[in-house]
């Protein structure tokens, strides 16, 4: 493979994780007050479909993700006003919208399987793409791709470095503390999972308007359920779960390649082999909570087991302490 | 600023927590409000600081009514609350904890968030670094900083619920200081405690609740004590320690509830080592030493939660030191941890429920009448203040003791408790060891941790005191005094008790 090669593969692997990480990003922030939002796969698909379909009837792309967003945030509004509302379980709630969502795209958007649509316009970014390596990697996508850089930093930086992000995560971690210091608990959370949403939304648009153009059935094959598993394992931090989201992408281009090198293989193997590996390197990542693989190491010969166990602490993140627990007012 | 308090009431189901609650308190003074455990102190402060809400009646600020149904109007009236537990997180840093949702015109920024915090410990005379994580902080560092918090925030009104329980002796002299000094900036303190020395040492007036009601409305102090205990307890006053009797003797041919033979336990950085030891039957021993110091994990490992790296243990004769933590509960081995609602009591669950789990099952079916009936007899039995049906998260820390008690069963013969009266007020306490001491003249033998030096003298047969993971031998508490037992916990004169190793 020569240096061309590599390029054009990093550039499409940066392209191909967007739409991870918009839905990542939206469920961190979800996740991050408290709220768990299973219901990711199928509202992306939702939205994917709409956003399509909005986009041939109007032929403007910008009307197809706005669509896209609303979807995104009807579907967390109805997750909001059974979990929070009536407070009956998250999990179960977010599994029904998920299924319920999956199936309504594939019905509503039986009319619109196969046609040809809008697509997101590539702007290349003038001065800036003819940067040596750096300009061909970042700098000739589309606005979306761009979007989905500058999301990370943003997201991170509000989540840590803004009065807000303290509160949103205190809101996750002890909602009574927020309720006792005069927060509006309910509200606030409202406020983050309908901006979760619009982001999973518009994650699903990122498909069907951009990267996989055109609707189909189960158009996005499952990607929704890794973005969940990516933000978990990437322990609710933004550059860790977009770091998470690379690989994905970056062991989902390696599958295509593949391939076409080995053709006797059968290429559901392909197909599959990105989920499973990504399931297994975020098993290894996040091995050092398990208290039996502790106890193990702590048997290792001092110095070995000392650079295991302080690698191992550093991966190791908590997670928000109250997630998925809804807020009772005293 | 003044509080005026007029006819608060507050029920939960059909309790009574707060009737017709009428005081008032006087702006620059410290208020202490006396009362025993599920008196209604902390409903009335929480009701103040708008965490409840209140069923009837009204609060005056200054002469003005106000609207106190949520903290956050609370708080922008200037009234503040320290928890009992402190009311914050434990995944932040100090400075986050300070800053979090602190008003935007007080504190704008992380910066000035900073200098304030390092500021207000100057001025307080209090040990908060900022960069400290919450959970590296003690709790009377946690309650430090949430009364800076509560006056970055501009609080005038600061109430404080029970706030030397868990403290160290220095930060409680810190404490007491600082609220002198923020009364004389003109800050009201309402202080909540069941401690008569700690009311008589700091406020000037105090008010006395008992079962809901005020009995006794912003009493100038001093205040003779004797009657301050009548007001708490009713006419009849707070009954005497039941203190033991001698021990029963126990014939030297009995068997030892609980044998060990050169026992060496671990858990996490703590050793126990060559720990030969055995424990007879009606006796009361006291585990006593620093926090940490291995008392613990002493009683998890006579409990069976822990397995013992080398030695034998032996339970009533019978070897277990393979055993499962099942066969030590078939063999009458009862533990009740330190944290009741974490490990001790299923919050959610009633009395009748916890009954239910903890019985012989019957067949599969449950059968509620009798299970029902057996929770009023317990109810009856020790003096619980609940229904069969009552959570036990909604019942104050004495009553669920109490429950855990009433929870063991009648042939238990070694019982295991980690502290067993924390945080109950001397009639509670007394009332738990009533029972206990009962259960010792039948024969349970009780090994107990505990910090309280008095309760170790009082209650005990025999102490073993622990200092850094080295354990003395039996010591005879009747030869024992606290300033002896004081030493020996911090170390001095340890050797000479410390046990031989086999």
């Amino acid at each position: 493979m020569d240096t061309q090669q590599i390029l054009i593969n990093l550039a499409a692997i940066l392209a191909g994780a967007a739409p991870l990480i918009f839905a990542t990003m939206g469920e961190t922030i979800t996740e991050r007050s408290g709220v768990v939002n299973l219901s990711l796969d199928g509202k992306m698909l939702l939205a994917a479909m709409t956003g399509f379909a909005v986009g041939v009837h109007t032929q403007n792309v910008l009307l197809g993700f706005v669509a896209a967003a609303g979807v995104g945030m009807l579907v967390a509004l109805v997750l909001c006003f059974v979990s929070l509302g009536l407070r009956l379980s998250q999990t179960a709630v977010g599994f029904v919208l998920a299924l319920l969502c999956t199936d309504l795209s594939s019905f509503l958007g039986n009319p619109y399987v196969r046609i040809p649509g809008v697509a997101v316009p590539a702007q290349p970014i003038p001065v800036l793409q003819d940067l040596p390596i750096l300009g061909q990697v970042l700098f000739q996508h589309n606005l979306l791709i761009y979007a989905s850089f500058l999301l990370v930093p943003l997201v991170w930086w509000f989540l840590f470095r803004t009065r807000a992000g303290l509160t949103l995560r205190a809101l996750g971690e002890r909602p009574t503390t927020a309720y006792a210091r005069g927060v509006p608990v309910l509200p606030l959370q409202l406020l983050y999972v309908l901006l979760g949403g619009a982001l999973v939304g518009i994650a699903g648009a990122a498909y069907t308007l951009d990267l996989k153009q055109g609707w189909s059935y189960r158009h996005i094959a499952g990607t929704g359920w890794i973005a969940l598993a990516i933000v978990i394992f990437g322990g609710w931090n933004p550059w860790r779960v977009a770091f998470g989201c690379y690989l994905f992408g970056a062991l989902q281009l390696f599958a295509t390649r593949s391939q076409s090198l080995i053709p006797n293989v059968p290429t559901q193997i392909f197909q599959v082999a990105p989920f499973a590996l990504m399931i297994l390197i975020l098993v290894l990542v996040n091995a050092g909570s398990n208290p039996t693989l502790q106890r193990w190491i702590e048997q290792l010969p001092a110095p070995l087991s000392q650079p295991v166990q302080h690698v191992l602490a550093r991966l190791n993140t908590a997670a928000p302490a109250a997630l998925g627990q809804p807020f009772r007012r005293p | 600023m003044d509080v005026q308090i007029r006819n608060l009431t507050k029920t939960f189901g059909s309790l009574r927590a707060n009737d017709a609650i009428s005081l008032s308190f006087a702006a620059g003074n410290i208020h202490g409000i006396l009362g025993e455990n599920g008196a209604g102190k902390s409903t009335l402060m929480k009701l103040l600081a708008g965490f409840l809400q209140r069923d009837s009646g009204e609060v005056l600020l200054d002469g003005q009514p106000a609207r106190l149904h949520t903290p956050a109007a609370a708080l922008a009236a200037g009234v503040g609350m320290v928890h009992q537990d402190p009311m914050d997180i434990p995944a932040f840093s100090a400075l986050e904890n300070f800053f979090c949702a602190s008003p935007r015109r007080a504190l704008p920024s992380l910066a000035v968030a900073r200098q304030r915090l390092i500021q207000l410990n100057q001025q307080l005379g209090f040990t908060v670094a900022p960069d400290q994580p919450l959970a590296r902080l003690t709790v009377g560092q946690r309650q430090q900083l949430e009364i800076m918090r509560l006056l970055a925030c501009g609080v005038k009104v600061l109430i404080l619920d029970e706030p030397t329980t868990g403290i160290t002796a220095a930060q409680k002299t810190a404490l007491f200081a600082a609220l002198r000094r923020l009364t004389a900036q003109g800050e009201t303190v309402l202080f909540v405690s069941h401690k008569l020395d700690e009311v008589a040492e700091l406020c000037q007036t105090v008010s006395i609740l008992r079962n809901g009601r005020v009995v006794g409305p912003q009493l100038a102090m001093p205040q003779p004590q004797a009657e301050l205990i009548k007001l708490m307890f009713g006419q009849e006053g707070a009954p005497a320690p039941p203190r033991p009797t001698t021990a029963p003797p126990t014939p030297a041919s009995a068997t030892p509830v609980w044998q060990l033979n050169q026992i060496t336990v671990r858990e996490g950085a703590l050793t126990v080592s060559n720990l030969t030891l055995s424990l007879p039957r009606g006796c009361v021993v006291g585990l006593c030493g620093l926090d940490g110091s291995g008392q613990q994990v002493l009683l998890r490992l006579l409990a069976g939660r822990l397995r013992p790296e080398r030695g034998q243990l032996l339970l009533h004769g019978v070897d277990v030191t393979r055993a499962p933590y099942r066969a030590f509960r078939a063999a009458g081995i009862e533990y009740l941890p330190a944290d009741r609602m974490h490990d001790g009591v299923i919050g959610a669950l009633t009395l009748t429920e916890h009954l239910l789990l903890t019985r012989k099952p019957h067949g599969l079916i449950i059968n509620r009448a009798d299970a029902c009936t057996q929770a009023e007899t317990a109810i009856a039995a020790y003096n619980i203040k609940a229904t069969p049906d009552t959570p036990l998260a909604s019942l104050s820390g004495g009553n669920q003791q109490r429950a855990m008690l009433a929870l063991l069963s009648a042939e238990c013969t070694g019982l295991l408790f980690d502290q067993p009266t924390r945080g109950l007020d001397v009639v509670s306490a007394r009332a738990i060891w009533q029972r206990l001491l009962h259960r010792r003249t039948e024969g349970t033998a009780i090994v107990f941790a505990s910090a309280d030096f008095d309760e170790l003298l009082d209650y005990s047969d025999l102490l073993l005191v622990f200092f850094g993971g080295q354990v003395s031998h039996l010591l005879p508490c009747a030869t024992m005094t606290a300033t002896r037992l004081a030493e020996l916990i911090g170390g001095v004169g340890f050797a000479e008790v410390a046990a031989r190793d086999g």
